[in-house]
Formats: C-alpha cells, sequence, structure tokens
C-alpha cells in the first residue's frame, strides 16, 4: 500500500530500515547482537583453551602426588627472582592492553598505538626472561632426553648454587630419575604458555600496524577486544603456572 | 538496576528495541579501574611471594592457590569485563570453569585415592 503511493507521488523511498554501521555484518539484526555474538564465541575458543591447560595441570598435580620428593627438587632449580619478575611483567602487559581496549573504546588512537606497543614489548620481556631460565635448563643438562643429568639430585652438593639455598638431601637413583618427569611437566606447561605468548605477540605486531592507520578507533573496537580477552588468558595460565612450579614445594 | 536492564536487552537476541549507538559497547571501564585492579594484581603477587618464604606444611600450596584464584577472578571479573557482560557471557565463562572444576575434581579424586588401603 504504502510502496504503491510512493510510486504513484513520486517521492523517494523511506531510508532502509536496517541502517547500519559498515562493519556489522548483514545477518545480524543489531551491532548488540552481533558484539554479543562475537565475544560469546571468543569464550566458548577460551573455554577450549582451559580444558587444554586444565589437562596439564591435572597432569602435574597426579604426578606431583606420585613423585614428590623428584617434583620438590625439581622446583628447587627454578629460580624464583625470574619467576616473580615474570609475573610482574605479565601483569603488567595485562594492564597496559586493557588501557588499550580502553583507548580503543574511547576513540584514542595515538593512545591505543602507545599501549599495544607497550603490551608488544612487555611481551617480548617475558619471552626474554623465559629463554634466560631455558637456557640454563639446557646448559645444567635439565632438558628431558638422552643428555638429561641426574647430577643435581643424586648428588646435590655438586650443584653449589642450589645447595646453598635448599640444602636438598640426595635422592636415591630411581627417584631422582623421575625429576625428569617434573621437567617434561614443566617444559610442556611453559612450552605451550610461550606459545601462545609468541601467537600473542604476532597478532599484536599486526593490531599495532592497523591500529596506526587508524582501524580500531572508529567505532569497531571488537578485534581489540576480543584479542585482548586472549591475551589475559594467557596472563590467567601463567598466575597458575607460577605458584604450581615455582611457590608449593619450596619446603617440600 | 538500570544497568542490569540495558545488559538484559542486550544479553537476549530476539529483544527488537535496540539502540545502535548504546550497543557497540554497552560499558566502558575506566582507567582508574584498571589502575586499581593492575595494583592489587601486582600486591597479591608479592603476598603470595612473601607466603612462600614460610613453611606452613600442607597451607603452603593450599595459600599458593588460594590467592592464584583471586587474581584470576580479579582477571576475568574486571580485566575481561565479566562483571559488566551480559548475562550469556557469564553463564558461559561460570559454566566451562565449572565443568572443567568437575572434571578435575573427579580425576584427582580417582588418581589420589588409588593406593588407599594398600599398604
Amino acid at each position: 500500500m504504502s510502496d504503491s503511493t510512493a510510486i504513484a507521488n513520486g517521492t523517494p523511498p523511506a531510508a532502509p530500515e536496517h541502517a547500519h554501521p559498515p562493519y556489522q555484518r548483514h545477518h545480524f539484526e543489531s551491532m548488540g547482537q552481533q558484539v554479543d555474538a562475537t565475544s560469546f564465541a571468543m569464550w566458548l575458543f577460551l573455554l577450549t583453551e582451559i580444558m587444554f591447560f586444565g589437562g596439564l595441570f591435572t597432569a602435574y598435580l597426579i604426578y606431583r602426588n606420585w613423585y614428590y620428593p623428584a617434583f620438590v627438587v625439581g622446583s628447587h632449580q627454578l629460580s624464583l627472582v625470574w619467576g616473580t619478575a615474570n609475573t610482574a611483567v605479565l601483569i603488567l602487559s595485562s594492564f597496559t592492553m586493557a588501557m588499550g581496549v580502553w583507548c580503543a573504546e574511547t576513540r584514542r588512537k595515538g593512545g591505543l598505538v602507545l599501549c599495544l606497543t607497550l603490551t608488544f614489548i612487555l611481551g617480548l620481556i617475558f619471552l626474554g626472561i623465559k629463554t634466560i631460565e631455558w637456557t640454563e635448563k639446557a646448559e645444567k643438562h635439565h632438558v628431558p632426553g638422552f643428555h638429561y643429568s641426574v647430577q643435581s639430585f643424586v648428588d646435590p652438593q655438586s650443584d653449589t648454587e642450589v645447595y646453598k639455598e635448599y640444602k636438598d638431601k640426595p635422592l636415591p637413583l630411581d627417584m631422582a630419575r623421575h625429576t625428569e618427569v617434573y621437567f617434561s611437566l614443566y617444559f610442556a606447561m611453559t612450552g605451550m604458555h610461550a606459545l601462545h605468548m609468541v601467537i600473542g605477540i604476532s597478532i599484536l605486531a599486526f593490531l599495532i600496524w592497523r591500529a596506526r592507520a587508524g582501524a580500531y578507533t572508529t567505532g569497531h573496537v571488537t578485534f581489540v577486544e576480543n584479542f585482548g580477552l586472549y591475551w589475559h588468558f594467557v596472563d590467567i595460565i601463567w598466575i597458575f603456572l607460577f605458584p604450581l612450579l615455582y611457590l608449593i614445594s619450596r619446603h617440600g | 538496576m538500570t544497568t542490569h536492564q540495558e545488559h538484559d536487552k542486550v544479553g537476549s537476541g530476539h529483544q527488537q528495541e535496540f539502540h545502535d549507538a548504546h550497543d557497540t559497547h554497552d560499558h566502558i571501564v575506566s582507567p582508574r579501574i584498571y589502575i586499581i585492579v593492575g595494583a592489587t594484581l601486582l600486591v597479591f603477587t608479592g603476598l603470595t611471594v612473601l607466603a612462600s618464604l614460610f613453611d606452613v606444611g600442607v597451607w603452603n600450596p593450599v595459600l599458593a592457590l588460594f590467592i592464584a584464584c583471586v587474581k584470576a577472578t580479579i582477571v576475568v571479573l574486571f580485566f575481561m569485563h565479566v562483571k559488566y557482560s551480559s548475562r550469556l557471557t557469564k553463564l558461559t565463562v561460570f559454566g566451562g570453569v565449572f565443568t572443567f572444576l568437575v572434571l578435575m575434581g573427579m580425576t584427582l579424586a580417582d588418581y589420589f585415592t588409588r593406593a588407599w588401603g594398600r599398604w
């Protein structure tokens, strides 16, 4: 009825009912629905990640329960100072990431680029510290495999620096060999976490490049926001790795 | 209360009255909160390291993991905006974590008790 009148009168047709911003996909009713759907999807992805890391955490707790003395001396090989420093670095990077999301939401292009760059640098610092720690493990032959050495555990006094701090008693050879299980899990867990950091840092480089072109400061913040969720998730994994690997076995 | 109603609206897709200006980001968390949260997380990190210096037996792991849970909850609620999110997101996060805890709890309960009564 109204259509025919419009044609008859020669008046231009009314503006389309679904006027929407260019970044809204056509299969969504509104921006709100699109934002909800994407963040729901992101959370579902993060839940699969929780299950993945959760498997590693569970394995760690089971083996720690079985080979407790080996896990205690194994964890004495880790540096509390580096571990604490890395935790602080990662929390700071989560803070700068959260500020980045705020800058995107309030359309501050310079602020967004700065925050993402800081997050990028802090991520690299974390990996740098991790590399220092891993290198030390390699030097002491604590990387599981053919070159693994139980020297520090059957003869703790030979490992002067660690012995000074913990005064560990020598372990019988069969228990000492199980420190390899501790280091397997150590490398699996910190390695998977570091892989997530590498992926995150790569995406950050892309985000910085796009943010400099003004991509995320015109109202469409979904990508930055969901990447933020990923980055905070990686932070949470470290929040649990730190006490499990470094702290809980210090007095075992 | 008004914020609650707004969130409900965003949370349920079948409701038709969306205000486009409102939808894109219904709640912007202020930098003040981020600063407080970041500082709190650093303080808790210090606390957990401090606690690890004292030998309190079985309470060492309990305390360390409790502090880790508190820190993770703070990150999820504020940095990850779950406190300000739709009910769908809240339910998703809670459902996922709950399922994970059930899986882990039952697995650990099994493994930790297998040798009971055998010595």
